[in-house]
C-alpha cells in the first residue's frame, strides 16, 4: 500500500490553507508533518482520511497497483486526533467494540483488545465511563480505538498531546515499529519528526 | 447585455400602458380593446403583471437549485454565487407575486387571503426561501455555505410537485382550474377566455419579465463578485 | 449484508446513548404533557371538532419532533464523534442508522401523544383504525425522512435551535397536510378505502425524501 498526495490544495472562505502539496508515502514508510500553529497540518490530515474534499488535486491509496479513494479504504485507517473524540456515555470497552461493529461489522478480539488496552495503562478503567476520564487517558483510548482492527494506515495528529512519560514510551514504540504501515504524524515536537524517514514542511 | 436591459425595460413598459390603457368592450371589433371576461371585468388587467411575477419565482427557484447542483457536483464557488444571485431574486419576485395576488383575491374573493391551494404554495414557496437565507446566515464558511443552501435548496425543491399536482386535489380553491371550477380546465390563459389581443400582450409580459430577470440576475452576479473580491469594480465589464 | 450490520451498529449506538443521557426523550415527554395542557387550558372543556383535534394532534407532533429529533446530528458535532463516525462509516451507513433511529424515535413520540390524546380528550375516538393506524405509520417514516437530512443540515450550522423549525417546516407541511387530512378520516369512520389517496401522496413523500437525502447526505456530511 502507498499513500500517494498529488499536488493538493484546500481553502476555506476563498483563503487558502493548503497549497500544491506532492508526496508518496509507502508502506514502512512514515512522514512528519510540520509546520506552525495553523499552518494546516490538522486539514492535510484530514484530507488523507477522506474526512475533508480537497479544493484541488487529489489523494489515492495504491493497493498492488490499484488506486483507491480514502473513503473506500476508510476501514484500514487509524486516525488518532483531537478532532476525533469517543463517546463518552459509554465506557472505554464500549467505545471499543462499537466503534468496531461500524467500521467492520465485527467485533475485535478481546485478546487483542486486552492487550492494547493494558499496553496503555487502560485495562483496570476499561469499564468505567469515559467521561470520567482525564484527558490523557482519553488520548490512550483513542490510539487503543485506533489500533484495534490493526490498520494499515496510522495517522496521528499531535500524538504525545496530553500523555504521560509512560504514555509518550508507547506512542515512541508505534512510530518506531509502525513497519507494515503507512504512517503520517502531524508534529512540533522535533524529537518526534526525526523518528519519521520523511518530512513535510507546510507555511512559508 | 445592454439589449436585455433595454428589451426588458421597453417591453414592460409597454405592457404597463397597454394593459391599464387599453379599453373593455363587451363586443370587441378593434384589434386594441379587450373583451370583458365575466366576474373578472376591470380586475382582469392583473393578468398581465401577476401572472409573470409568479412565473419569474418559479424560474428563478429552478435555477438556483441547478446552479447548487453544480456547485454540490464541481466544488466551483461560481456557481454559488449564480444559485444565491437567482435565489435573492426568486424572494423579490415572490413577494411581489403574494402581494399582487392578494390584492386582486381582496377584490375578486372578497379577503387578501383564502387558504387556496396557488396562494398557499406562493406561500410555501416564500417560506423555503426566507428559511434558505436564514439557513445562508447562519454559516460562516463559504464552502459550506454553498454546499449546504444547495442541498437545502434541492430538498425543498423535492416537494414542489407535491404543491403543484397533490395539493389542488386535496384543497378546493378558487383559482381557474382550481378543483370544483366549472369553467373547467386550465389557468385562465389557456383556457379559451382570453382573447388573442390579449394573449399577445400576456406573452409579451411574460417575455418582458423573464428579461428583466436576466438583467437583474446578471447585475446581482457582479455586485456578488465584486463582493467576493473577484472583480475589480474599478474597470467595469 | 455486511452493511446491514453497520446500519443496525449505529442505531444499536443512538438508542444505548439515548437510554444513558436521554437527551431527547426527557425533553419530548415534557413538550408533549407541556404542550397539551395548554390547549386543554385554551379550550376551557369546550369539545373541539374532529378537524381541530386531528389538527392539533400533528402541530404537537411536529413541535414535540422538532424539538427532539435534530438531536441526532446535534449531538455528534457537539461532542466531536463526528467526525469519528465519517471516519468509521460510510454515509450510506451513517444515514440509514440515524434514519432508522428517528424512525423509532418518531414512532414511540406518535403511540405517546395518541396515548395521552385519548386520555384528555373525550371527542378523540379513533372510529377507523386502520386508517389511524396506517397513517401513523406512514406519518413517522415522512417525518422522520424529512427530519434527518436537515438535522444533518442543521447540526453543520450555528443557531441551531431557532434553525430547525424554520427549516423543517416548509419541507414538512405537504406531509402534514395530508396526514392531517387523513387523521381527520379516521375520527370521523371514514371507510378505510377513503384514504387511498393520501396512503399514495405519503408513500411518495416517503420515497423521494428518503432517495434525495440519501443521494444528497454525503454533501452535508462531509466538510
Amino acid at each position: 500500500m502507498t499513500l500517494a498526495v498529488d499536488n493538493i490544495s484546500k481553502s476555506f472562505n476563498r483563503r487558502s490553507v493548503l497549497c500544491n502539496i506532492s508526496f508518496t508515502v509507502a508502506r514502512g514508510e512514515s512522514i512528519a508533518v510540520t509546520g506552525k500553529n495553523g499552518s494546516g497540518k490538522s486539514t492535510l490530515l484530514k484530507v488523507l482520511a477522506g474526512l475533508l474534499t480537497p479544493s484541488g488535486g487529489a489523494v489515492h491509496y495504491l493497493v498492488d497497483g490499484e488506486k483507491h479513494q480514502p473513503e473506500d479504504i476508510r476501514t484500514r485507517i487509524g486516525f488518532v486526533s483531537p478532532y476525533l473524540q469517543l463517546y463518552d456515555e459509554f465506557s472505554a470497552l464500549e467505545n471499543i467494540e462499537l466503534i468496531s461493529r461500524i467500521r467492520s461489522a465485527r467485533i475485535a478480539s478481546s485478546d487483542v483488545c486486552e492487550r492494547l488496552l493494558a499496553s496503555f495503562d487502560l485495562w483496570g478503567r476499561r469499564d468505567d465511563l469515559v467521561r470520567t476520564y482525564s484527558s490523557g487517558m482519553k488520548q490512550k483510548l483513542k490510539y487503543v480505538v485506533a489500533l484495534v482492527d490493526d490498520p494499515d494506515i496510522l495517522m496521528l495528529d499531535e500524538p504525545s498531546a496530553n500523555l504521560d512519560a509512560d504514555g509518550i514510551q508507547a506512542v515512541t514504540a508505534i512510530l518506531d515499529s509502525a513497519k507494515k504501515r503507512v504512517l503520517v504524524v502531524a508534529t512540533n515536537d522535533e524529537r518526534e519528526a526525526a523518528r519519521c524517514g520523511k518530512r513535510i514542511h507546510l507555511g512559508a | 447585455m445592454w439589449a436585455v436591459k433595454y428589451a426588458s425595460v421597453v417591453l414592460i413598459t409597454l405592457v404597463t400602458i397597454a394593459g391599464i390603457a387599453l379599453p373593455l368592450s363587451p363586443s370587441p371589433q378593434s384589434w386594441l380593446e379587450f373583451p370583458v371576461i365575466p366576474g373578472l371585468e376591470e380586475k382582469a388587467r392583473n393578468i398581465f403583471f401577476h401572472v409573470p411575477t409568479a412565473w419569474t419565482t418559479v424560474l428563478a427557484f429552478l435555477v438556483s437549485m441547478y446552479f447548487g447542483y453544480r456547485y454540490l457536483k464541481t466544488r466551483d464557488l461560481e456557481y454559488d454565487l449564480k444559485s444565491v444571485s437567482s435565489a435573492g431574486l426568486g424572494f423579490l419576485f415572490c413577494i411581489l407575486a403574494t402581494v399582487s395576488g392578494a390584492v386582486w383575491a381582496k377584490f375578486n374573493w372578497g379577503s387578501f387571503w383564502n387558504w387556496d391551494p396557488r396562494q398557499t404554495s406562493i406561500l410555501i414557496l416564500l417560506l423555503i426561501y426566507g428559511a434558505y437565507f436564514a439557513l445562508r446566515s447562519a454559516l460562516e464558511v463559504a464552502e459550506k455555505r454553498a454546499a449546504l443552501s444547495a442541498v437545502y435548496a434541492i430538498v425543498a425543491g423535492l416537494t414542489v410537485p407535491f404543491f403543484i399536482f397533490v395539493m389542488p386535489r386535496m384543497m378546493s380553491g378558487l383559482h381557474p382550474g382550481a378543483q370544483g371550477d366549472s369553467s373547467g380546465s386550465g389557468p385562465l390563459f389557456e383556457s379559451g377566455m382570453m382573447a388573442a389581443n390579449m394573449r399577445v400582450l400576456f406573452y409579451t409580459s411574460l417575455l418582458g419579465f423573464n428579461l428583466l430577470y436576466v438583467w437583474l440576475l446578471n447585475l446581482r452576479l457582479r455586485i456578488a463578485r465584486i463582493d467576493a473580491g473577484l472583480l475589480d469594480y474599478t474597470k467595469g465589464e | 449484508m455486511s452493511a446491514v450490520t453497520k446500519t443496525m451498529a449505529v442505531v444499536v449506538k443512538d438508542v444505548k446513548s439515548e437510554i444513558r443521557t436521554r437527551y431527547a426523550l426527557n425533553a419530548l415527554v415534557m413538550f408533549v404533557v407541556t404542550a397539551v395542557a395548554v390547549i386543554l387550558f385554551a379550550l376551557r372543556g369546550d369539545t373541539p371538532s374532529t378537524v381541530v383535534l386531528a389538527g392539533m394532534f400533528w402541530v404537537v407532533v411536529f413541535f414535540t419532533g422538532m424539538s427532539g429529533l435534530s438531536r441526532t446530528f446535534v449531538s455528534e458535532e457537539e461532542r466531536g464523534t463526528s467526525l469519528t463516525l465519517q471516519l468509521v462509516a460510510s454515509p450510506g451507513v451513517v444515514y440509514f442508522g440515524k434514519l432508522l433511529f428517528n424512525v423509532a424515535l418518531t414512532l414511540t413520540l406518535i403511540l405517546g401523544v395518541t396515548g395521552v390524546y385519548l386520555v384528555a380528550f373525550p371527542g378523540f375516538v379513533i372510529q377507523t383504525p386502520s386508517i389511524f393506524f396506517i397513517t401513523l405509520f406512514l406519518g413517522s417514516l415522512g417525518l422522520a425522512s424529512a427530519a434527518t437530512i436537515i438535522a444533518a443540515i442543521v447540526a453543520k450550522a450555528g443557531s441551531r435551535g431557532t434553525l430547525y423549525p424554520v427549516l423543517s417546516f416548509p419541507v414538512v407541511v405537504v406531509l402534514l397536510m395530508t396526514v392531517m387530512n387523513a387523521t381527520v378520516k379516521a375520527l370521523d369512520g371514514d371507510p378505510l378505502s377513503s384514504a387511498t389517496v393520501d396512503f399514495l401522496v405519503l408513500i411518495s413523500y416517503v420515497m423521494v425524501m428518503t432517495a434525495g437525502s440519501y443521494l444528497l447526505f454525503d454533501f452535508v456530511w462531509k466538510d
